[in-house]
């Protein structure tokens, strides 16, 4: 990790002294144990600030749109297709954004090491490549990294940068695994079940919205939850405007998900987002043959019009 | 009277863990109970129905108490409009008396600023009507989290204030603490018995490794005054340069009671509710005309910060924060309250 780092240290400062950007995003050491969390450096004298480990989760290209500097950015795999979904979308400008591209072995989800901890509480933690060494006041103990990943990153195929403009570290193999076997299941449930499991996950939401602004492709300005003329959906935490937010959400977002993750991590409360935004990417993908944000000169399905189209969802054949 | 004021000396009993479920079962035939229970992956507070739910191992609950007196939704009342008429329902008070339980002293505490921001000349009947029935017997914190910092905040990891009861672990019981007349009925149940002096020598050691566990958060003298003289300064943008927006830290948080009305009507009747709204949302105060004088992130986090830590001490002689901690843990980017309370004291700019 240390050399991750300082490799992403050294890239940054170069930027930065000749002036190829005005800020790198990346990430720095957070306030507590097992957090890493955004940052911005604009001055060569802070790029030590920069620091890279095992829980440098946040999608990172949520920073990007509207942003008027000319920046650098720190890239794992999901947020180089993020920032490529939005350079497709006009959202960001090719020759304005340089991806300091990451290969990435899976963000570590710190409530899955709290809770095997529980109820000895963390106060310290080192990684040291697939291990992780926690202590507390009375203990002390390894845990094996790859273990502990996100949902997002467990089923993650493109650990690489798709885009960059440089490398830090070396190329990951990528694994071939079906990524979509918990959808299989999913869809394998009968409609009242699946009905019956989004609104029981539906239930716990608390219209924080920090699944929305967490997401890199939630770049609306007024999003329609918000909208007062006409007002679309209802304000309270009543589960049937709960449920519209998270399907429109999850409709919007069609063929533009990146699978980064950032929405069910932000989750306060843990609500499945991801069920639904993996149904789409994988109802995409099967319909379409689309994944998000993989290059940027395969057209999105949402702004393709093909008059052979054969529309087999309405007419046979 | 407010409950949590403090009427009496304190007088304490013991209650043994395993006359607990006894006790509760007595709640629960005359009162409508609450308590921390686990959800999936997390502890919430919510009603039970048997002591058997009741997890009170546990650090603190994700979401804070506050909904139980003032929920995120909440019907103020119906109305109907017939040939010119209009028709209003307002809602029935709470016919049964209610108690929470097991809550901890940060969120008992945060009540007491809800009571004052509720209550005063324009008291709220919604919330009164819940709260002046509800007794709240909270579980002191004998191992307080990394994140937590109520000590600083002007609380403790045991203080009694906003609680009427306050239980403290002594590992094969807990001490009880009546801290109002209403908490000291509440000891008149079978199931406690007599303390001694051994017990309050313990609880007292608990108390004071606890509080000396917790790191201070380091605050100017007279913040309020010094956050007015910075409320322009630069600092402010670096600070929240990283802030998604998100409701999360006000709505998680015991103290934060900002709220919109709404009509849900179809036709000719509809139903008037109250519901959380944040600071932190660009609608909160956006205008009719397209003006938003809080237009970025910057102007909102400062808002939430001058709110809690100047507006309300100014007008309520009490901070706006209680030191639960909920906003360190889930700010989804790790914006730490206490590092920019920190920063804000170290004098930089002004
Ligand atoms: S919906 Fe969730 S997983 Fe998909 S791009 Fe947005 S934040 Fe990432
Ligand atoms: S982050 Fe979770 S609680 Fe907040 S709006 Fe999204 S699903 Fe609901
Ligand atoms: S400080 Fe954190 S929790 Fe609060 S609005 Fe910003 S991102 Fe959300
Ligand atoms: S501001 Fe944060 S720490 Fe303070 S009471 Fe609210 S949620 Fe708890």
């Amino acid at each position: 990790m240390q050399q991750l780092t300082n490799e992403i240290r050294a890239i940054a400062r170069k930027l930065l002294r000749e002036k190829k950007v005005e800020v790198v995003i990346g990430f720095e050491r957070g306030s507590m144990p097992l957090r890493s969390r955004p940052c911005f450096i604009r001055k060569e004298e802070e790029v030590n600030r920069l620091f890279w480990d095992g829980f440098c989760e946040n999608a990172l290209a949520v920073y990007l749109p509207k942003r008027k500097e000319r920046a650098a950015i720190v890239a794992k795999g999901c947020d180089s297709r993020a920032v490529v979904e939005l350079i497709k979308e006009k959202q960001v400008q090719r020759d304005r954004v340089i991806l300091i591209g990451v290969p990435c072995r899976g963000m570590v989800d710190r409530s899955r090491i709290e809770s095997s901890a529980a109820p000895r509480r963390i106060l310290e933690m080192r990684e040291i490549e697939d291990t992780l060494i926690l202590r507390g006041t009375d203990f002390e103990e390894t845990l094996k990294r790859s273990e502990f990943l996100h949902e997002s990153c467990k089923t993650c195929t493109h650990p690489n940068p798709v885009l960059h403009d440089v490398l830090v570290s070396e190329w990951l193999e990528e694994k071939n695994e079906d990524p979509f076997a918990d959808i299989q299941t999913f869809d394998a449930l009968t409609a009242e079940e699946r009905w019956d499991y989004l609104n029981k996950e539906v239930d716990k939401c608390i219209r924080c919205y920090a699944c929305r602004n967490a997401c890199p492709l939630c770049y609306c300005p007024e999003c329609f939850v918000d909208a007062s003329l006409p007002q679309w959906i209802g304000k309270s935490i009543d589960s049937s405007d709960t449920m519209i937010f998270h399907l429109m959400r999850a409709y919007h977002l069609a063929g533009r998900c990146v699978s980064c993750g950032a929405c069910e991590r932000a989750c306060p409360v843990g609500v499945d987002i991801r069920k639904l935004n993996r149904k789409l990417v994988k109802d995409v993908k099967d319909l379409f043959g689309y994944e998000a944000g993989l290059n940027l000169e395969q057209t999105s399905p949402l702004a393709t019009f093909r008059p052979d189209d054969t529309e087999s969802f309405i007419v046979n054949p | 009277m407010i409950p949590g004021g403090y009427g009496l000396p304190p007088s304490s009993k013991i209650l043994k863990k395993d006359r607990l479920p006894s006790f509760l079962e007595r709640l629960l035939e005359e009162r409508i109970v609450f308590a921390p229970v686990r959800r999936g992956e997390v502890i919430l507070i919510r009603e039970i129905h048997a002591p058997s739910e009741v997890v009170l191992e546990y650090e603190n609950a994700k979401e804070s108490p506050k909904s139980i007196f003032f929920p995120e939704r909440e019907p103020l009342f119906r109305y109907r409009t017939e040939k010119g008429k209009v028709e209003v329902d307002i809602p029935p008070g709470r016919e049964r008396s209610r108690v929470v339980f097991g809550i901890r002293p940060c969120d008992a505490r945060g009540l007491l600023l809800l009571d004052k921001v509720l209550g005063g000349e324009y008291r709220d009947p919604y919330y009164f009507d819940k709260r002046a029935e509800t007794l709240v017997v909270s579980l002191a914190c004998d191992h307080p989290n990394p994140s937590c910092f109520c000590l600083s905040m002007g609380g403790g990891p045991c203080s009694p204030e906003g609680s009427d009861l306050l239980l403290l672990d002594l590992s094969d019981g807990y001490l009880a603490e009546a801290v109002s007349e209403r908490g000291a009925a509440l000891l008149e149940d079978p199931a406690f018995e007599k303390s001694d002096e051994e017990s309050l020598a313990v609880a007292k050691k608990i108390k004071r490794e606890s509080e000396v566990s917790m790191k201070p958060v380091a605050m100017k003298e007279n913040l309020e005054e010094h956050l007015e003289r910075v409320f322009d300064d630069p600092v402010w943008k670096d600070l929240t340069e990283t802030c998604l927006g998100c409701g999360i830290c006000t709505y998680l948080c015991p103290t934060c009671y900002c709220f919109d009305l709404c009509d849900e009507a179809a036709g000719s009747s509809g139903e008037r509710i109250r519901v959380w709204d944040s600071c932190q949302f660009p609608l909160f105060t956006q205008q009719a005309s397209g003006l938003n004088p809080r237009p970025t992130a910057k102007e909102r986090f400062r808002q939430r910060i001058m709110h809690k830590f100047s507006y309300l001490p100014k007008s309520q002689a009490m901070l706006g924060c209680v030191g639960c901690g909920r906003c360190v843990t889930e700010c989804p980017v790790n914006l730490d309250i206490r590092e920019v309370v920190k920063s804000l004291s170290g004098g930089n700019g002004g």
